[in-house]
């Protein structure tokens, strides 16, 4: 049987940078968490930011009630940065920044603390996400319109090429694609044409001689599913795209250069609430993905927790995510041979249909005009691919252990301690964070700050013809000017936006004996309303992650409803004042972010004055222990990630409309004396 | 049981704008009782219960999907609000066929400040009945003339739709982007209809939205219609054109016989409503569309939608 020995190393390879996604709270608990992560054997920290950091704003701005060191931390100024930064070594430390709209803000603050530490610019190492493409499609924190958005991350790598060589400025992010329902061919194709905008964006702002470097700056960060296989398969479409893209339309040659880099999150959108400790498997299958052939590794990982689908993870959960890296790199013999999938008739198979529509699909995006002009496309695409996904679990075609197949469980250990398994962090803390803001502003020297917004807003401008945004934003940031007032300072001068929701132009949903079912149920209930059901789906506060709201809205117009959908980032008053005059008849409200605890009870008070009587259900990433609460604040019901069928939801919410005309007939004032308590509906 | 149609018409009348939310849920009721209800709404903010015409400006703004119509709404309200005029918006969007139900998502693209209670935004859905607007849109534009200083009826389509949304609103704007052919298309064949005001949107595009801009001036003025000024305007930041457009729908209506448009709207809409219940038959019944217009022309003149509906229904009996 033996021929040629059996190709290996000759020496193993070095594992990929380890990361967790963290941070919460305040600068100080954030420290105190990263040193802890780096030493137990992390080898590079990724900071997860709060919302109102994420968006630009300040914790007292009334957008970020509720918000505030949530989903991680809040930093405001270089104190903060300072204090997050604390005791590690910048110049050795190799930091991703998950930060998208104030990249450039945060980049800027992180540079300062450097200079603070003695550390000079060109020494720094990491990355900022600083994809804004994806923020219009998928993630929602976005501050700025699209041609500035673009300007300012073209003007960022323009700076970073030439000053801070060590940085990749930007993170192509096919991530949140998948998280919001991408099929692989999706991923790659808008992926690509998304690096392909910036790419032509950056290239009007430095020296031809330059791209060479600035397409080796360009790195991607990637999701893996799964259906590992075709994971991995993809991963290799990708480099193979990106080193043709290079060499054909950027004139690249340096093969150095044309390396395909990426970071990794495996899957979140698949982990599933319903008997969570499997969903250890899964991380451990996803990660195989991205590791399992040499020719197409990631450069740096970072694992979800097992409980992310319950709320968030503690440090432990963080922990367990890091030794599966641990285990993959040290235990197993994963890094001792060469690409293992070399010659494989079935891997080059899948890596050429792949390619084959993804360049299609690509094509498409191009006739839109490029990436940027072609958000409401892509928008409404995944919309559609996300809607066939969940119709096939809800049909159980595809199968969701522990979901939708194999539901019979024993009582979990793992969710039985008071808090359900999860951190729960204080709410005291919002105050402390306005308080201490507040007393950063007036503690430093305002006539720097003046000046330097002022010089800020000047470049913006264009008044100083082509000069980097980066500059005046470094200086701004050394003068002492916080997050809300940088954001500030250019929404004034770009212009605020509202992203396209991808709703309006979704497909309707094939018609299956439920859904037909439903709309008889609306019909009859039209009947008696007077006026076509009318509900009103909500998403308060600054979460942008909006695919569970945008679904619930597509069903709630495939089941006969006159459906009012605004988008994300809305205040409890525009839920209020939009419920009103539009005269719903029910009103849906999506959080993910754990701030629904302050959120939702006050949208209950600002409909309460508005006069509005219409019942409220709540879905989103809610741990079992604040349900009584907030049907203690009057929510009629709470869907979590377990109620995945959608249909089923839609029918509670229709019978819930049904009770309260049944209670009041249309009194053309909304419902009246509609009592939530008792209306049947599911925990 | 029914709100009481008299009471929040007699509220619109004087100009309790907070009474227009339940004023639409009743106008867009049709349950029996609901129905008689908003007849004695409509009767209350009629032009004999006002003593003359609703002083509201009522808009009509369409265009083809995509070509800025929210956008350009969203810098027009900001520049009314700054005048201190009061606005209500109807936003008409198409049904889904399949389910009857429909997204209604214009909203989402219209900022407002819910602080503002000189703002109302409502969308409605077109509805099953073919030819555009529902029979509830008419009504409400009607009713919230009464109480609000604008009232723009925003519906999307090129071509018939401005036909029906011109038996509404005083003036009508057709909104085009750069670039597409189709509304000029339309326009040179008499497709469309010519509309009060055409603005070009997008002028930040530059060459292509003057280019626009120079071609839709020039079919007018091959189709005799020079008088109708076509605007090219920037509703994203920097805005530019906004407050000359607001100024250009203004002049309009101040060149306009209300009266008369608004009777010739009333009586249209009227036949409209009696062809849709009762179809050509009945037209045949009362002796032809001619015989029908004759009997609303002998009408007095104040009558609303309602009252003249019937008319034809008792001459029908």
């Amino acid at each position: 049987m033996s021929g040629e020995p059996t190709p290996r190393l000759p020496e193993p390879d070095r594992p990929w940078m380890m990361r967790t996604y963290a941070g919460h709270s305040t600068a100080k608990a954030s420290n105190e968490l990263y040193r802890g992560n780096l030493a137990k054997g992390q080898t590079g920290l990724s900071v997860a930011f709060d919302l109102p950091t994420q968006t630009g704003y300040d914790p007292d701005d009334e957008l970020a009630r509720g918000e505030v060191g949530k989903v991680g931390v809040s930093i405001s100024h270089r104190g903060d940065m300072a204090v997050l930064m604390d005791g590690i070594p910048l110049a050795e430390m190799n930091t991703s920044m998950t930060i998208n709209a104030t990249a450039a803000w945060l980049l800027a603050l992180y540079i300062v603390a450097a200079e603070e530490q003695g550390v000079s610019e060109e020494q720094l190492q990491g990355t900022t996400q600083n994809d804004i493409v994806k923020e219009f499609l998928a993630r929602g924190t976005y501050a700025f319109p699209p041609a500035p958005s673009m300007r300012l991350i073209a003007d960022m790598i323009a700076y970073t090429v030439e000053h801070v060589p060590k940085w990749n400025p930007i993170n192509i992010c096919s991530y949140h694609l998948q998280e919001a329902g991408a099929t692989p061919v999706q991923e790659i194709a808008f992926a690509m044409s998304d690096a392909i905008a910036v790419l032509d964006a950056v290239r009007e702002r430095v020296a031809p001689e330059r791209m060479e470097q600035v397409f080796g700056r360009i790195s991607f960060f990637v999701n893996a599913g799964v259906r590992f296989i075709e994971e991995h398969a993809k991963l290799r479409a990708m480099s193979i795209l990106w080193e043709e893209l290079g060499r054909e339309r950027y004139g690249v040659k340096d093969p150095r250069h044309l390396r395909f880099r990426y970071g990794v999150q495996v899957n979140s959108l698949g982990l599933t609430e319903a008997q969570p400790e499997n969903n250890v498997q899964r991380i451990v299958l996803e990660a195989l993905a991205v590791t399992l052939g040499r020719d197409a590794r990631a450069r740096a990982i970072q694992l979800p927790a097992w409980n992310e689908a319950l709320g968030l993870p503690r440090p432990w959960d963080q922990q367990w995510s890091l030794r599966i890296q641990q285990v993959l790199a040290y235990e197993t013999d994963i890094l001792e041979y060469p690409d293992i999938f070399t010659g494989s008739v079935v891997m080059d198979g899948l890596v050429s249909e792949m390619l084959d529509g993804a360049r299609s699909e690509m094509a498409v995006v191009a006739e839109h005009g490029g990436a940027v002009e072609a958000v409401p496309y892509m928008k409404s695409a995944l919309v559609d691919s996300h809607r066939e996904r969940i119709r096939r679990i809800e049909s159980a075609s595809q199968i969701v252990v522990g979901q939708n197949r194999f539901t019979e469980s024993a009582e979990s250990p793992l969710t039985a301690d008071a808090e359900g398994g999860i951190l729960v962090v204080d709410p005291s803390l919002e105050a402390e964070q306005v308080e201490a803001v507040r007393r950063w502003r007036a503690e430093r020297d305002m006539a720097a700050v003046d000046a330097a917004l002022a010089a800020l807003a000047q470049v913006a401008r264009g008044e100083q013809g082509e000069e980097n945004l980066m500059i005046t934003t470094i200086a701004a940031a050394r003068a002492g000017a916080t997050t809300g007032e940088w954001a500030r300072t250019l929404r004034e001068v770009f212009g605020s936006y509202r992203a396209p929701t991808g709703v309006g132009e979704a497909a309707a949903a094939p018609t299956d004996g439920a859904l037909r079912e439903l709309r008889s149920e609306v019909a009859r209930l039209q009947e008696s309303l007077g006026r076509r059901p009318k509900i009103l789906v909500g998403k308060p506060g600054l979460d942008g992650h909006s695919n569970g709201a945008e679904q619930i809205a597509v069903r709630a117009r495939d089941s006969g409803m006159d459906v009012v959908y605004e988008g994300i980032r809305m205040t409890p008053e525009q839920i209020a004042a939009s419920a009103l005059q539009e005269g719903v008849h029910v009103i849906g409200l999506s959080i993910l972010s754990g701030s629904h605890r302050e959120l939702i009870p006050a949208v209950m008070a600002a409909l309460a004055e508005a006069g509005v009587t219409a019942p409220v259900v709540v879905g989103g990433i809610i741990p079992e222990q604040d349900v009584a609460m907030l049907k203690h604040a009057g929510v009629a019901a709470v869907y979590t990630p377990k109620d995945f069928d959608i249909t089923r939801i839609m029918r509670d919410i229709v019978e819930l409309v049904g009770a309260g005309a049944e209670g009041s007939q249309n009194g053309g004032e909304g419902l009246k004396d509609h009592d939530p308590a008792s209306v049947p509906g599911p925990a | 049981m029914s709100a009481d149609g008299a009471a929040l018409g007699a509220r619109l009348r004087e100009r309790d704008l907070s009474a227009a939310p339940a004023a639409l849920n009743l106008l867009e009721s049709t349950t029996a009782a609901d129905r008689e209800q908003s007849a004695g709404l409509l009767a209350e903010v009629s032009p004999a219960a006002l003593g003359g015409e609703a002083p509201g400006h009522v808009i009509g703004v369409t265009g083809p999907p995509g070509a800025g119509k929210s956008t350009l709404l969203s810098a027009l309200l900001a520049a009314w609000r700054a005048q201190n005029q009061t606005v209500a918006m109807l936003a008409v969007d198409p049904s889904s066929r399949r389910s009857g139900g429909s997204l209604l998502g214009d909203r989402a693209r219209i900022d407002f400040d819910p602080a503002d209670h000189g703002v109302l935004i409502r969308s409605t859905a077109a509805g099953e009945r073919l030819g555009g607007l529902a029979w509830a849109t008419r009504a409400a534009a009607h009713a919230l003339a009464a109480a609000f200083d604008v009232v723009v009826i925003e519906t999307v389509g090129v071509g018939q739709g401005e036909t029906e949304i011109a038996g509404v609103a005083d003036t009508v704007a057709v909104v085009v982007q750069p670039g597409s052919g189709d509304v000029l298309q339309f326009l040179k064949s008499g497709i469309t209809e010519i509309p009060d005001v055409l603005v070009v949107t997008k002028a930040d595009l530059g060459q292509i939205a003057m280019r626009t801009r120079r071609d839709l001036s020039a079919a007018l003025r091959s189709l005799g219609s020079s008088s109708t000024p076509v605007l090219a305007v920037s509703s994203l930041s920097p805005q530019s054109g906004i407050e000359e457009l607001a100024g250009a729908l203004a002049e309009h209506r101040a060149r306009l016989d209300i009266p008369a448009r608004r009777l010739r709207a009333r009586r249209d809409g009227a036949l409209t409503d009696f062809a849709v219940e009762y179809g050509e038959r009945g037209l045949r019944a009362l002796g032809g569309r001619h015989a029908a217009e004759t009997l609303l022309e002998a009408q007095a003149p104040e009558l609303e939608v309602p009252a003249l509906l019937s008319v034809l229904e008792r001459a029908l009996a």
